[in-house]
């Protein structure tokens, strides 16, 4: 068996056998029971040389319709943003990408101190005091925020709005089963969560209260309301958000809010069919010793030399086992580190200079909607996403749409039986006014 | 030989230099004031850095070159698989069609993903002999919990109520009894024997009609195989419990047992170990879990089905715990690991852990007059040394670590599992040639002699790195976790 991988050769291995003292490979597995001994080989696909395999994978991923060739009003929590083409540059350099977790920090200090600027950067936007290394992605981010306010609560309801993303609050739902908490939703009107029904469900058990921002149908909520009512009941205010947003939204830490969680996807990561993206988790102070998750912390060396380790460990699993905080090992550090890039590249003037696009664009398009005759549901001030009601299955208006390299808006009945036939529309600073003008009268067009 | 400290990203930040390129303005621009609520127009910029495209390249490349990764040099961080990691996954991770699908497309439009994911779980269910397997944990520690809410699914769907308690071995990773707690279980410890296996009678004692089920990686996190591991399976069988089984040993066993053989209900892999992911510095992972035919009921939702000839998500599944994630699991991980299987096929998987092993136990071999070996027998992928007599001479498990900087190795892992003292864990890969592991093991006995000779060489090591021994004390007592600018 030769294989490029594979560096031994029959001299090595005869070598080698004779400083172990055995005579054969076989010898060294005498220690598995015969009885569950797998005898022969898989029965798997046959080993494809490089070409072969690049060409099939190839022809595999072009039967996909992907994003380049396409034109995308899709968003729902993913969506196609401008991407620095530095940030693939720097997550290729294999120093960063064929590392372990940076438990050295002698020689890890590269990755240390990327991760703090990560953790810097993700302060800044939301307005929080401090924000770890970045989570598996933003629902199960939600989820854990869920876990920490109840056990910091000593209560056990988690109160989460309906415009709150619906995989997110599905994650939420199997977490919360492992800890034994109820979830309690609570409805929309008019786009954003029902302040009035908030008033009606919170009570002194509620833990916390979840709400998005924007939210799912991309509506501003009213983070000053519903924070009086969170804090009146000493319940924890946490907050879904996308990032990028906060270019151009007041954050969410100057609205009180105690835990800040979401998704960096929008910041250099590409859509990759839903993952790896990079949750992010941010916190005030006095929550800080129970964030789940690495944390890297600034300190100095024994010559007193600035440098960066990971710090208050004693939250975590491999130290405090199932007294731990959160059973998080791996993380997104990788992507954590494309979004530090891309924060970096975009820096103070391009992030809201980006999220003020995508408003304005967004704007611009759901005027477009409703010249051309279309409803608008849930109208109001929104970010960069609105719901445009159809006549038709939304499906069956996107299958139309991919036949023009369109790949069309989310179908909101999928989550929401009151909404079928309604599509979520995404405009990101990448759709041009063409792309825009185009999806107006291509959809006119079906809905005639 | 120490370097400059290198200026944080906000420190070289100049006002007035960008970055970025963004999209044209196509649209009339109106007011933002007049776009969003009042109050909710953001007053204060985010503090991010402003720098040109160059200066922020040679900032990241002055970072890489502060890190070390398995490219730069030799890596064996025991348990942690560090294997070479193929370029030709990097490549097919960012084809256009995998890299640029959106998640909530037309199920007609991502045929080519469906069909990747779905081939990869077919031979994920043949590597680990389970029947059925889904890819949407995130990481190894986040499939142990689903592992684990689908046993608490089945009790519950029995009516079998009383099982609470989730036993895992003295010497077990971190990750399992956490993930245990967070699935709502309380865990046992099963004391290891002095041959560091799993003690029977230990496990016959703990076992119970509260059992709900038993964590167990094989080999080891000593590297050693469970050979009762029939009769272990057995007794948590025969007490109503499943078996769980943690695969980040999985590299030592491809091709010579199946989890599934052994008697496991349960099973999740590391992707970015034994399948190359890689580890991106902490990630990001996946975690696939695969289960016997009695649990594919409670699988999280949606998982991947064909029908025909077309390739469908299957969200009807009424006893399923849900959904663990957000969309399907890290897919781009998941193509790599499919690219790799597909680069080794049957019987390259095999000569991986032919060579994992061979190479462990050779230098196991090499090393184990000059260091304390706790278990003087055939180990797998891995194997621990004892630090103990170094110690005696003043010099701990840890300054050994530190030594090993100097010569451009990432050290083993140390201190675990807790069962040995002053433990050092190797795990060399089978991607290592025999020079390499020579010229460590020589570095390992030179450090084995200083430590008799000049001890103070090795107690203040590092000598070479970028920075010394880190305050990680004062890091902790008042920690700064952000850069805050001088006022």
């Amino acid at each position: 068996m030769k294989h490029r991988y594979l560096p031994m050769t029959e001299e090595d291995k005869r070598a080698m056998l004779d400083t172990i003292g055995v005579s054969s490979i076989d010898e060294l597995f005498s220690d598995i029971p015969e009885k569950v001994r797998f005898k022969g080989e898989y029965k798997i696909k046959a080993a494809k040389s490089e070409t072969a395999l690049m060409k099939e994978l190839f022809m595999l991923a072009d039967r996909n319709a992907d994003l380049k060739r396409n034109v995308s009003f899709l968003g729902a929590g993913v969506y196609d943003h401008y991407m620095p083409v530095i940030v693939d540059h720097v997550i290729s350099r294999s120093e960063f990408y064929t590392a372990y977790t940076p438990y050295q920090p002698e020689i890890s200090q590269g990755e240390l101190q990327a991760i703090f600027e990560f953790q810097t950067m993700i302060c800044e936007l939301t307005g929080m005091d401090v924000a770890n290394s970045s989570m598996y992605d933003g629902g199960t981010a939600l989820a854990e925020a869920a876990m920490l306010s109840a056990g910091h609560t000593k209560r056990k309801t988690i109160v989460v709005s309906n415009a709150v993303h619906p995989e997110f609050r599905d994650v939420l739902k199997t977490y919360a089963k492992g800890q034994y908490l109820e979830v309690v939703e609570v409805p929309v009107k008019d786009g954003v969560t029902d302040v009035e029904a908030l008033k009606g469900l919170i009570n002194s058990d509620v833990a916390a209260v979840i709400v998005q921002y924007p939210n799912f149908f991309g509506r501003i909520e009213p983070l000053k309301e519903l924070e009086e009512i969170i804090h009146e009941n000493k319940s924890m205010f946490v907050v879904s958000s996308n990032p990028l947003s906060l270019g151009v939204l007041t954050p969410p830490g100057k609205f009180g809010a105690d835990i800040v969680i979401g998704d960096a996807q929008p910041f250099g990561i590409s859509t990759n069919f839903g993952g790896p993206h990079c949750g992010y988790f941010a916190v005030t102070n006095k929550l800080l010793r129970k964030v789940p998750g690495r944390l890297v912390g600034q300190t100095v060396d024994d010559e007193g030399r600035r440098g960066f380790v990971l710090t208050l460990q004693a939250r975590e699993q491999h130290i405090r086992r199932e007294k731990a905080t959160s059973n998080i090992c791996s993380n997104q550090a990788l992507n954590a580190l494309a979004a530090s890039v891309a924060m970096t590249a975009l820096g103070k003037k391009g992030v809201h200079e980006m999220a003020a696009a995508n408003l304005q664009k967004a704007h611009y398009a759901k005027k477009a909607f409703k010249e051309a005759g279309f409803e608008v549901v849930y109208d109001g001030h929104s970010f960069n996403e609105f719901v445009v009601k159809l006549n038709k299955p939304v499906k069956e208006m996107n299958q139309k749409l991919l036949q023009k390299r369109i790949i069309g808006g989310y179908d909101l009945g999928r989550d929401y039986s009151e909404l079928s036939n309604h599509m979520l529309i995404a405009v990101t600073e990448q759709r041009t006014k063409e792309e825009i003008d185009t999806l107006v009268k291509e959809l006119g067009d079906l809905h005639a | 030989m120490h370097n400059q400290d290198q200026a944080l990203i906000f420190e070289l930040s100049t006002p007035g230099r960008i970055g970025y390129s963004l999209p044209e303005m196509d649209v009339p621009e109106l007011d933002l004031s007049g776009l969003l609520p009042e109050g909710y127009l953001r007053e204060e910029e985010a503090e991010l850095p402003e720098a040109s495209e160059l200066d922020i390249m040679r900032h990241y490349t002055a970072l890489s070159k502060r890190n070390h990764g398995l490219d730069s040099g030799f890596y064996p961080l025991g348990s942690c698989t560090m294997k070479y990691n193929p370029k030709i996954n990097e490549n097919v991770a960012r084809f256009n069609g995998f890299a640029h699908v959106h998640p909530l497309q037309d199920e007609s439009s991502v045929q080519g993903a469906l069909e990747l994911l779905y081939d990869l779980q077919e031979h994920l269910i043949e590597i680990t002999g389970m029947d059925e397997v889904t890819l949407q944990p995130a990481a190894g520690a986040h499939g142990e919990w689903t592992g684990l809410m689908m046993i608490r699914a089945y009790h519950e769907a029995n009516g079998d109520l009383k099982r609470t308690k989730v036993i895992v071995p003295d010497s077990a990773h971190g990750t399992n009894p956490a993930s245990a707690t967070i699935a709502g279980f309380e865990t046992i410890t099963v004391k290891s024997t002095d041959q560091g296996l799993v003690d029977l009678d230990d496990l016959r004692r703990v076992v119970g009609e509260d059992t709900a089920a038993l964590m167990l990686t094989n080999p080891n996190t000593l590297g050693l195989f469970e050979e009762h591991i029939l009769e272990i399976t057995e007794i948590i069988h025969n007490a109503g419990g499943k078996v769980y089984y943690d695969g980040a040993n999985l590299n030592a066993v491809l091709s010579k047992a199946r989890p599934g053989d052994m008697g496991f209900d349960v099973v999740h892999l590391n992707l970015h170990k034994t399948f190359t992911g890689p580890h991106g510095g902490g990630g990001p992972g996946s975690g696939p879990v695969g289960v016997k035919a009695d649990l594919i009921p409670y699988l999280p939702k949606p998982i991947i089905s064909k029908r025909g000839d077309e390739f469908v998500l299957d969200y009807d599944r009424p006893q399923s715990i849900g959904r663990v994630k957000p969309f399907y699991g890290n897919f781009g991980i998941n193509v790599r690991a499919y690219t790799y299987i597909r680069s080794m096929g049957p019987d390259g998987l095999k000569a991986v852990t032919e060579y994992a092993v061979l190479n462990a136990n050779y230098m196991m071999r090499r090393l184990a007059e000059h260091y304390d070996l706790p278990f003087d027998k055939h180990c797998k992928h891995e194997f621990v040394l004892s630090g103990r007599r170094q110690k005696k001479l003043g010099v701990r498990t840890l300054d050994i670590a530190k030594r090993l900087l100097d010569f451009g190795y990432h050290p083993p892992t140390i201190y675990f599992p807790l069962n040995v003292e002053e433990c050092i864990m190797i795990e060399p890969t089978e991607t290592e040639s025999k020079e390499t592991l020579d010229s460590f093991v020589d570095k390992m006995i030179q450090i084995a002699k200083e430590v008799e000779e000049n001890p103070e060489i090795v107690q203040e090591a590092p000598h070479t790195t970028v920075v010394g021994r880190m305050d990680e004390t004062k890091a902790a007592r008042k920690p700064i976790l952000r850069y805050q600018k001088a006022e």
